[in-house]
């Protein structure tokens, strides 16, 4: 069995009471920062760990930490982003669902590394049963003296509060979740500046996902050394995977990072393979975001190495054959599955969820998802296909935030992998709306590329 | 006064204040390196940065740190650092990249130019001119909403919006209250009061001249005359709510429009009243000072010559011509 | 623009009033916009959708201008600008649901509601609609059904079946 830090006590009966949480060991980690750790001792154990931002950006959470402007006089906040709607992605939702005192020990540990007096858990408004259940705990963890004034006799104060979102995925971008906190729209910002020099309220303010602040519990337990001995290279630590799609058991899986893709599908202990008997035929590895890669990519690399679960060698390849880590929404597709049915879904989605701030993104996400509705209901052209490709590549990078990339990755990736299933759908227009493409060759071995020696 | 510090766009050299943006160190060298900016406006705080069309390639980031800037940046919101590179036109990335943005911001726009008050002053229709595709390769319905009337001088014809957010910035920083906004989200936003309220204050006539496109036009010039057959001479009176520095746009004798003076980059140097722009349509109104420097690259240009000629209503009125001795007799010596 | 006839007052429950205290304590002083998420949760929660004059007395209530509550409002899709159903239900219709069928779901649920996306029952009771990814992409699919957002998952048509015969008796 693999090491679990923070779905250990998951299946423990009251696990989401303060009882019973620290029964199982549960503030430790307060009470360890709070009495024996300086902040920056904290933020020094953070950064040992090599713990990366679980939310998809993966970036180092000590590095961001320390990047923290601390103007004297003025506040500073810390802001959970709890805004989980990247398709394929349900893992905060899980945490905060089952042990919302893991995340609001870290939110505690973290506040005082950074000197936060005052900070907030933005929870999507969908979730709002997590929102009540965060906000009796924190009510328990306060009555408990783990919140308020002069916690456990430290001198240092904080106030935790809930926020809820309004019901946009856009939020999930750091600067525009800070908008929406501030009661606006969630329009992301033009950075410069960013967060950590002027954030909420204009306030330097740290945002993090709700995985990478409770794994801040472990670290602080256990030691930075330590969380990084788990893992493989710079990919430290266990990972929560949200499994989605034709699986035998889908679900919320902590993995050590550099866990081999095909075990995590296939092994008993994990997905259990692919559900009714079918053959896995793509996956989506880290939320909807990430390039689509075909079944024999995604379990080998180009070179015919095994794939691993960790930020490298998700990304091994770049976009020509790899993918990312993102925020670990790993989707598997079974051989009945329609590509481009698929690839106009997520194109939807991220026409629905554009700010429309920006116009690459505003008309382009319309565009494609336009030209692709014309594909999947047979009255697709040929030159729709390249049209889509310069489409999605107008679009990224041209934009004010990450989500234009997000847009166009899916769309450019599946014509990369599936180019024939999309030409099948123009050429076959009528057959393609009653059956589909199949597996074809989508999970047949990699033929090795040729070993030319240099001289 | 802090240092200057030096930036290089398109390989011209500048020196500029901290703090300055790409885009404005660009507009202190001038010409063709200018990126187009339709979002952007310095007289509006928190404007830019949504529209991308000012996109550009920054080659080097600075001396202390020369990396590149891993994506094309918005100049008008990305600050200059000291020994900066910056291509515009110079790179065939920031063009392509710049087509592009053109084109979206073109796919749903209605393309009514020939019926459009703006044509002859948009700036869409430079930069479609400019970076456009000669054809679409949209084919799927454009957007359209209903035309509204905000108040009764200003028409809100919201297919041929950008979404630049000017007129939003406009009334939250020179009107006294903002009763309109962008609602909805994504490619259903739109510019609106929602329920159905009078945009009404002594400034709000000033959206108009902010607007880069024909989304915002003065009802009170609407189907008049097309702008390049109008002549425009600035003009200025004693107003007690604003400067009272305008353009009068004429045709033959007759006042059309009444507008705050534009720069080269569209924007105004001051805002004005709505009684100046509104109300005040008579000569008598007004001190006339001379005709507009209007760019040789515009339409409106055509039929424009730069000398006081003095149009027939002041040759007719003696008032005017004393008012106006100064300005006669120096235009009399050529 | 809505073409808005005549508007009728709203009454704010006392209860509504003093979540309205509790919730503005939370952000610093000078920062109330901050409210405005939650606030409109709360009224919607109690009115059933956000009409115009419910969301003047919020501004006036957080001191901003109307419009800035009429953009936040529109801007965010869980606030309903037009009356719905007593009961909303929300399907996910967001990739990872469709694999494990999402779209035949809300087939569905349009043949036992008898109504289109949108639409309200003739009894005022449903309307339905999809809805984009609610995070819990693993027990598809799912709805949502508000103001306390219960959480149905690994539906089939049997189940919501069920769903339906139990709201319809509440």
């Amino acid at each position: 069995m693999a090491r679990k830090l923070l779905l250990e006590h998951i299946n423990v009966p009251g696990i989401h009471t303060l009882d019973v949480y620290r029964q199982k060991g549960g503030y430790r980690a307060v009470e360890k920062a709070l009495k024996t750790l300086t902040p920056d001792e904290v933020v020094e154990e953070v950064k040992k760990s090599g713990l990366r931002g679980r939310g998809g950006a993966g970036f180092p959470t000590g590095m961001k930490w320390s990047f923290l402007a601390k103007p004297e006089g003025v506040a500073r906040y810390l802001v959970c982003n709890a805004d989980e709607s990247e398709p394929g992605t349900f893992k905060d939702r899980y945490l905060m669902t089952h042990i919302p005192h893991a995340l609001i020990e870290g939110m505690i540990v973290a506040s005082y590394a950074l000197g936060a007096k005052t900070s907030y858990i933005y929870v999507r408004g969908e979730m709002m049963p997590q929102i009540r259940i965060l906000e009796r705990a924190i009510a328990e963890a306060k009555s408990a003296g783990f919140l308020g004034k002069n916690i456990l006799g430290s001198g240092y104060d904080l106030e935790l509060y809930v926020q809820p979102g309004g019901g946009a995925y856009i939020c999930g971008e750091e600067t525009a979740l800070l908008e929406s906190l501030e009661g606006k729209r969630g329009n992301p910002r033009i950075k410069p500046p960013f967060p950590a020099i002027a954030g909420l309220y204009g306030c330097p303010t740290v945002v993090n996902n709700v995985e990478s602040i409770a794994a801040v519990v472990p670290i602080i337990n256990d030691g930075g050394d330590e969380y990084m001995k788990i893992g493989i290279g710079r990919s430290t630590g266990t990972k929560l995977i949200s499994a989605s799609g034709n699986l035998v058991r889908p679900g919320v899986y902590e993995i050590e990072l550099g866990l081999p893709v095909e075990e995590f599908i296939y092994s008993d202990e994990y997905c259990g393979g692919i559900a009714n008997g079918k053959r896995l035929k793509a996956t989506v590895a880290g939320g909807s975001s990430v390039p689509v890669l075909p079944a024999n990519l995604t379990l080998k690399l180009a070179n015919g190495e095994p794939r691993l679960m960790s930020y490298e060698s998700l990304s091994e390849g770049g976009f020509a054959t790899g993918t990312m880590m993102g925020s670990g929404g790993f989707i598997a597709f079974d051989e009945d599955q329609c590509m481009v049915r698929n690839t106009w879904n997520f194109a939807r989605f991220y026409h629905h969820e554009s700010c429309g701030q920006c116009s690459p993104c505003r008309e382009g996400t319309g565009w494609m998802e336009k030209v692709l509705h014309r594909i999947e209901y047979g009255h697709g052209k040929m030159s729709d296909i390249d049209l889509l490709v310069d489409v999605a590549k107008k679009i990224e990078g041209n934009t004010i935030c990450p989500l234009g990339d997000a847009a166009a990755w899916p769309v450019a990736s599946a014509i990369r992998h599936f180019r024939d299933e999309f030409e099948w759908h123009v050429r076959e227009p009528l057959k393609s709306l009653e059956t589909n493409y199949g597996i074809a060759k989508y999970a047949e071995p990699i033929a090795k590329p040729e070993v030319t020696t240099e001289n | 006064m802090s240092e200057k510090v030096k930036v290089t766009i398109d390989g011209i050299t500048v020196e500029v204040e901290p703090g300055t943006s790409i885009l404005n160190a660009a507009r202190q060298i001038g010409g063709d390196i200018v990126p187009p900016a339709m979002c952007y406006y310095s007289k509006l705080a928190g404007s830019g940065g949504k529209c991308r069309t000012c996109i550009v390639k920054v080659s080097k980031g600075s001396e202390k740190d020369p990396r590149p800037m891993p994506k094309l940046v918005a100049s008008c919101r990305t600050t200059v650092m000291d020994g900066m590179e910056v291509q515009n036109i110079t790179s065939p990335e920031v063009l392509e990249a710049r087509s592009g943005v053109v084109e979206m911001l073109l796919i749903n726009h209605p393309l009514d130019c020939p019926v459009c008050d703006q044509a002859g002053e948009c700036d869409l229709q430079n930069l479609g001119y400019e970076h456009g595709l000669q054809k679409t390769r949209y084919e799927f319905e454009r957007r359209t909403f209903e035309r509204i009337d905000i108040g009764d001088k200003i028409q809100l014809h919201m297919n041929r919006c950008i979404l630049c957010y000017r007129c939003v910035f406009t009334a939250d920083q020179i009107t006294n209250k903002r009763v309109h906004g962008i609602l909805n989200r994504g490619d259903h936003s739109e510019i609106s009061t929602y329920i159905q309220t009078a945009v009404d204050n002594d400034f709000s006539g000033n959206v108009i001249d902010v607007c880069p496109v024909g989304a915002l036009t003065d009802k009170t010039f609407r189907f008049k005359n097309r702008v390049w057959f109008t002549k425009p001479i600035d003009a200025h009176r004693d107003c007690p709510t604003c400067s009272g520095k305008v353009t009068l746009w004429y045709k033959g004798e007759d006042v059309l429009r009444v507008t705050a003076r534009k720069d080269i980059y569209g924007e105004v140097e001051e805002f004005i009243c709505n009684t100046c722009r509104f109300d005040k349509k008579k000569t008598a109104d007004w001190t006339i000072e001379h005709p507009t420097h209007i760019s040789d690259a515009s339409v409106i240009a055509s039929n424009h010559y730069e000398t006081m000629i003095p149009l027939p209503v002041i040759q007719e009125d003696l008032r005017l011509q004393q008012a106006n001795k100064v300005e006669l007799e120096k235009t009399a010596k050529f | 623009m809505l073409k808005v006839e005549e508007t009728q007052p709203v009454e704010f429950s006392s209860a509504l009033t003093v979540k309205f205290e509790e919730i503005t304590s939370r952000y610093p002083e000078g920062k109330q916009k901050s409210a405005l998420l939650p606030v409109l949760h709360e009224v919607q929660a109690e009115l059933g959708w956000l009409s115009p004059a419910a969301m003047d007395k919020v501004a006036a209530y957080l001191k901003i201008e109307p419009i800035e509550v009429y953009e936040v409002a529109s801007f965010y899709s869980m606030y309903f600008l037009k009356p719905q159903g007593k009961f909303v239900l929300e399907v996910c219709r967001t990739g990872p649901c469709c694999l494990v069928g999402a779209e035949k779901l809300m087939d569905h649920i349009e043949n036992s509601l008898g109504v289109k996306e949108g639409e309200v029952t003739p009894d005022g009771l449903f309307s339905w609609r999809g809805v984009e990814c609610l995070a819990a992409c693993g027990f598809g699919p799912v709805l949502q059904i508000g103001p306390e957002y219960t959480f149905y998952e690994n539906l089939d048509a049997e189940k919501v079946d069920t769903l339906i015969a139990e709201l319809r008796k509440k």
